[in-house]
């Protein structure tokens, strides 16, 4: 109990500190700070908005990629694997998960760039140049490579939760519905799925989350230019890579304050992440007790 | 039965991580010779190899001295010397009046060596150096000159075959020393730029792409044919990365060399105020590269405790003097004589009680 | 999963079915329709294997060279000198590791059983749980800005101390979550059983639940180790760094995650190669005691 009440001021001490800290980027811009585009230390103008669309758009992206990948492999591994080899795939991407980003961003940095400025982005320039996603210089770091970087980043983490989940989806749900002669798959997106989808989105809020708070990895690749460009290859910024990036380098207190205000932003977008995830369950819930009522 | 004893075991696992190291702390420091004294330091990344080797060679010599000096940048180097949570700091620029005056004690400056900022570029085929002016490097900043064929950059290179190709910027994306030298050479030569960017460790920039570090600006150079980029001399030569020959003060067509930056620094000793802080881009002198800048050590001339401020005045009297001569062999440019003398004045100065603490002799 | 197929699907299900969730399509093309599934779910386990793979067979190939003995046993070499290790950032990350542990094992465990506890779901323990996932998506560099204006600045130093504490805090919220999903996968009839006999919920869960859960609570607890052993971002304004071998709290201390990030950045290709090294034996000493927990930790085996 009171280990549970310490969490809470835990919190909130930290919300209170991080609000102090943050004091006189708040007191000089205040809301605006969340729709400006520019970001100029020198002249002491700060705005946010290119480091809350660099993580949205990043995280966005490496959900895009690494969600069905991740559920697919949690299903296959949780429902269709062969016993042998269930518990080493399920071993391997438990150890997989643990991995630290860091490593992820060392291996970007020296190989994926490279490789992504080298063969992949002038291809995709060539046969998808029509759309504004895939035109511009291919320099290897910028979006895409964070995207990518992301993903192989947090799959791992939401097959393991997936399957977890899969797992304990009770028998009968599976009995019933191979009773009614279904096939294995209609078992799986007819029963296990929909019994299990609380905890799927709880799998993919936890991705999420390590997406969002990712830093050293996307640091390496993803070009660390506050810009807002609607080309997968540009070089964008996330809010924890220009904390990292400039925290130590910060000597005005107003660029400073602007830094810890974008960590208190961050925190906002943690507490909606995370109060979206809640009301996505709740609304799941409730839909589902209409439909058996 | 068995799962209680899981439970001791976990738990005794876990207490064993931090134990089985403080187990060894007993056998660990020889006692030798009196206190040992540790100096902590943080700041600036870019002396930060010369003075691993510094900090390697001294404490061999003292064995009761142990000096930790952590690369983070030079803006934490200045606020955690502000803030008295190091012994000293490390600085790429000196600290501004503001910022002294929000310390709460007189803070030295005290130079160790020179760092310059070098020019390089991706054009293949090229054969010999490109030739530029600050006016036509901060019109390719301002993304003013577009082609690498401008009439402005033919007319300085008249020899060289420069193509119809556009020019891609390249500049720092993290906070950085060299881009600050870099912009305060710009800002100096170009009022345009002084105007629309100014100077600092990480600016609003008009035009380009970033890489971080110099590892990453020169990766991004060399994968972009027609791209343009700074990074720090000592990695430029290391590396072998060509680089532009800038046009000084006394007009001439200067190449980064370790030699121009000792002379630039010695053309701006003159001019060097007492507290030594002082910026030498665009510096006087026939052969001064235009875009070099000290790099610094920043402590408190009244120091909290004596045994700590006397090892770290005598390591700094030892740096500036046995030291410099390391520097060269890892293309560091050191002081010149006539910034040597000075700095000698600041570390005699360094004191507890206002008792001098130096006991190293010339 | 295959966008259209399921939209297909669930069209024919809504128009011609009842609930039984059985298509009404012919029985051959339902079972060509599974194996399809089925093969793009074995498709999508060996993407991700053979991505993962090929990047750790990468770190291997280029770790592997730069270890010797000289590389555990030594601390660093200034720069141009041949050798240097890290030994005094493996010790470093044990000491810091640990003091988070020391700090979040007990602090979580017990937040996550009283989480967990059988009685009415109360607006506190929503709130208490609500937080836990606030903080642990919180990114752990706002954990390191936290500790060093609270711990940092007014102790005037970087310290070990306050490195552990950073790292307990990106501990703490992954321990009690953990645990509380491991204790609610407890037989309920276990728990109603001893409550039955009068016995008080904290003693139930003390004596039955939590033995029972051992060695799922340990797993996440080294899951959760694993999470800050390679993190270097707490720790850049608290523990620092530290050239030396120490083992002063007070003191700042070197990390494996510190050491690699430096190598990293440097621009010189030997100390490329130190990272890389550091890399793998960070993977190994993230990795082992995952392993160790799984193999060694006898107790109750939840299916999960």
């Amino acid at each position: 109990m009171i280990c549970a009440i310490g969490l809470l001021g835990l919190v909130l001490l930290m919300v209170i500190l991080i609000w102090q800290a943050a004091g006189p980027s708040i007191k000089a811009f205040g809301f605006s700070f969340f729709f400006t585009r520019e970001w100029d230390p020198v002249h002491g103008r700060f705005g946010a908005l290119p480091y809350i669309y660099g993580t949205l758009v990043s995280t966005l992206l490496a959900l895009l990629l690494a969600g069905p990948v991740s559920l697919g492999a949690a299903v296959y591994v949780a429902e269709f694997a062969p016993r042998k080899i269930k518990n080493i795939l399920g071993f391997m991407i438990d150890l997989l998960a643990a991995v630290p980003g860091i490593i992820f961003g060392l291996w970007g940095n020296f190989v994926l760039s490279p490789w992504l400025a080298g063969s992949l982005e002038p291809r995709l320039e060539h046969y998808f140049g029509f759309l504004p996603l895939f035109r511009g210089p291919a320099t290897g770091v910028g979006m895409l490579a964070a995207g990518i970087i992301l993903a192989i980043m947090i799959s791992p983490l939401i097959t393991a939760v997936s399957r977890e989940v899969l797992e304990i989806v009770p028998a009968s749900q599976r009995e019933a519905m191979i009773a009614l002669g279904a096939t294995p798959w209609e078992v799986v997106r007819r029963a296990v799925l929909p019994y299990a989808r609380t905890g799927i989105v709880g799998a993919f809020t936890l991705g999420l989350g390590r997406a969002i708070g990712e830093t050293m990895a996307l640091t390496m690749v993803i070009g660390n230019r506050p810009q807002i460009s609607a080309s997968l290859f540009a070089p964008a910024y996330t809010m924890t890579s220009v904390i990292v990036n400039e925290f130590t380098e910060a000597v005005e207190p107003l660029h400073l304050a602007a830094l810890i205000h974008i960590a208190l932003v961050l925190f906002l977008v943690t507490l909606l992440v995370n109060t979206v995830a809640r009301l996505m369950i709740y609304l799941m819930n409730r839909r589902v007790k209409k439909w058996t009522v | 039965m068995f799962r209680k004893l899981s439970l001791v075991m976990l738990s005794a696992f876990l207490l064993l991580l931090p134990l089985s190291g403080c187990g060894r702390q007993a056998a660990g420091p020889p006692g030798s010779g009196g206190k040992t004294v540790l100096l902590n330091g943080a700041g600036a990344t870019f002396p930060y190899p010369l003075y691993s080797r510094w900090i390697d060679t001294y404490g061999q010599m003292h064995a009761n001295v142990k000096i930790n000096y952590q690369p983070i940048g030079s803006g934490a180097g200045i606020e955690q010397i502000t803030k008295k949570t190091i012994d000293f700091g490390g600085s790429d620029a000196p600290m501004s009046d503001a910022q002294l005056k929000a310390a709460p004690g007189e803070i030295l400056h005290i130079p160790t060596v020179l760092g310059a900022v070098a020019v390089t570029y991706n054009l293949p085929g090229l054969t010999g150096h490109l030739k530029l002016t600050s006016a036509v490097l901060a019109g390719i900043y301002l993304r003013e000159i577009k082609k690498w064929n401008d009439p402005r950059l033919t007319a300085l290179n008249p020899e060289l075959n420069l193509p119809d190709q556009n020019i891609l910027v390249v500049h720092r994306s993290d906070g950085s020393g060299t881009t600050n030298i870099f912009t305060d050479y710009l800002s100096r030569v170009s009022p345009q730029w002084r105007e629309r960017v100014g100077k600092g460790t990480a600016v609003n920039w008009p035009t380009g792409i970033g890489g971080k570090g110099n590892d990453g600006l020169s990766r991004q150079v060399q994968a972009n044919p027609g791209a343009i980029g700074y990074v720090e001399l000592s990695y430029a030569l290391l590396n072998n990365l060509p680089y532009a020959l800038l046009r000084n003060s006394a007009g001439r067509f200067v190449a980064p060399t370790l030699e121009s930056i000792t002379a630039a620094a010695a053309g701006a000793a003159a001019r060097m105020p007492s507290d030594l802080r002082v910026s030498i881009v665009d510096a006087p002198g026939e052969n001064a590269y235009p875009v070099a800048g000290f790099t610094y050590i920043l402590a408190y001339r009244e120091q909290a405790d004596p045994d700590k401020g006397r090892a770290l005045a005598d390591f700094l009297w030892w740096a500036v003097h046995d030291g410099e001569k390391m520097a060269r062999e890892l293309v560091y440019a050191p002081l010149p004589p006539e910034v040597v003398t000075r700095v000698e004045q600041k570390i005699k100065s360094i004191s507890w009680q206002d008792k001098p603490l130096l006991t190293a002799k010339e | 999963m295959d966008r259209l197929g399921a939209a297909g699907y669930r069209e024919t299900n809504e128009r011609d079915m009842g609930k039984s969730g059985i298509s009404l399509y012919s029985g051959r093309w339902r079972q060509i329709h599974c194996r399809m599934m089925t093969g793009l779910c074995a498709l999508a386990v060996l993407t991700l294997l053979a991505v993962l793979l090929i990047i750790m067979t990468y770190i291997l190939l280029q770790g592997i060279p730069g270890l010797n003995w000289q590389f555990f046993t030594r601390p660093p070499a200034p720069v141009g000198l041949p050798g240097g290790g890290v030994y005094h950032a493996i010790t470093g990350s044990l000491v810091l590791v640990g003091l988070a542990c020391l700090i979040a094992i007990p602090w979580g465990v017990a937040a996550g059983i009283f989480l967990a506890a059988p009685r009415r779901p109360g607006p506190l323990a929503a709130l208490v749980r609500f937080t836990a996932d606030v903080l642990s998506g919180v990114p752990s560099i706002t954990a390191g800005i936290f500790i060093y204006t609270l711990v940092v600045v007014r102790m005037h130093t970087f310290s070990a101390l306050a490195g552990g504490l950073a790292l307990a805090i990106v501990m703490l919220p992954v321990v009690t979550r953990n645990t509380e999903e491991i204790l609610r996968l407890v037989p309920r009839g276990l728990q109603e059983a001893a409550l039955a006999l009068g016995i008080s919920w904290w003693r139930v869960m003390l004596h039955i639940v939590l033995p029972t859960a051992a060695r799922g609570v340990a797993i996440g607890i080294t899951l959760a180790m694993a999470g800050v052993a390679g993190d270097p971002v707490p720790l850049f304004f608290t523990a620092l760094n530290n050239n030396h071998f120490s083992l002063d709290l007070t003191q700042p201390m070197a990390s494996l995650p510190m050491e690699i990030f430096r190598y990293a950045a440097g621009p010189f290709v030997t100390w490329h190669r130190l990272a890389w090294s550091g890399a793998l034996v960070l993977i190994g000493i993230i990795l082992l005691p995952m392993l160790l927990a799984r193999i060694i930790l006898p107790g109750y085996r939840i299916r999960r």
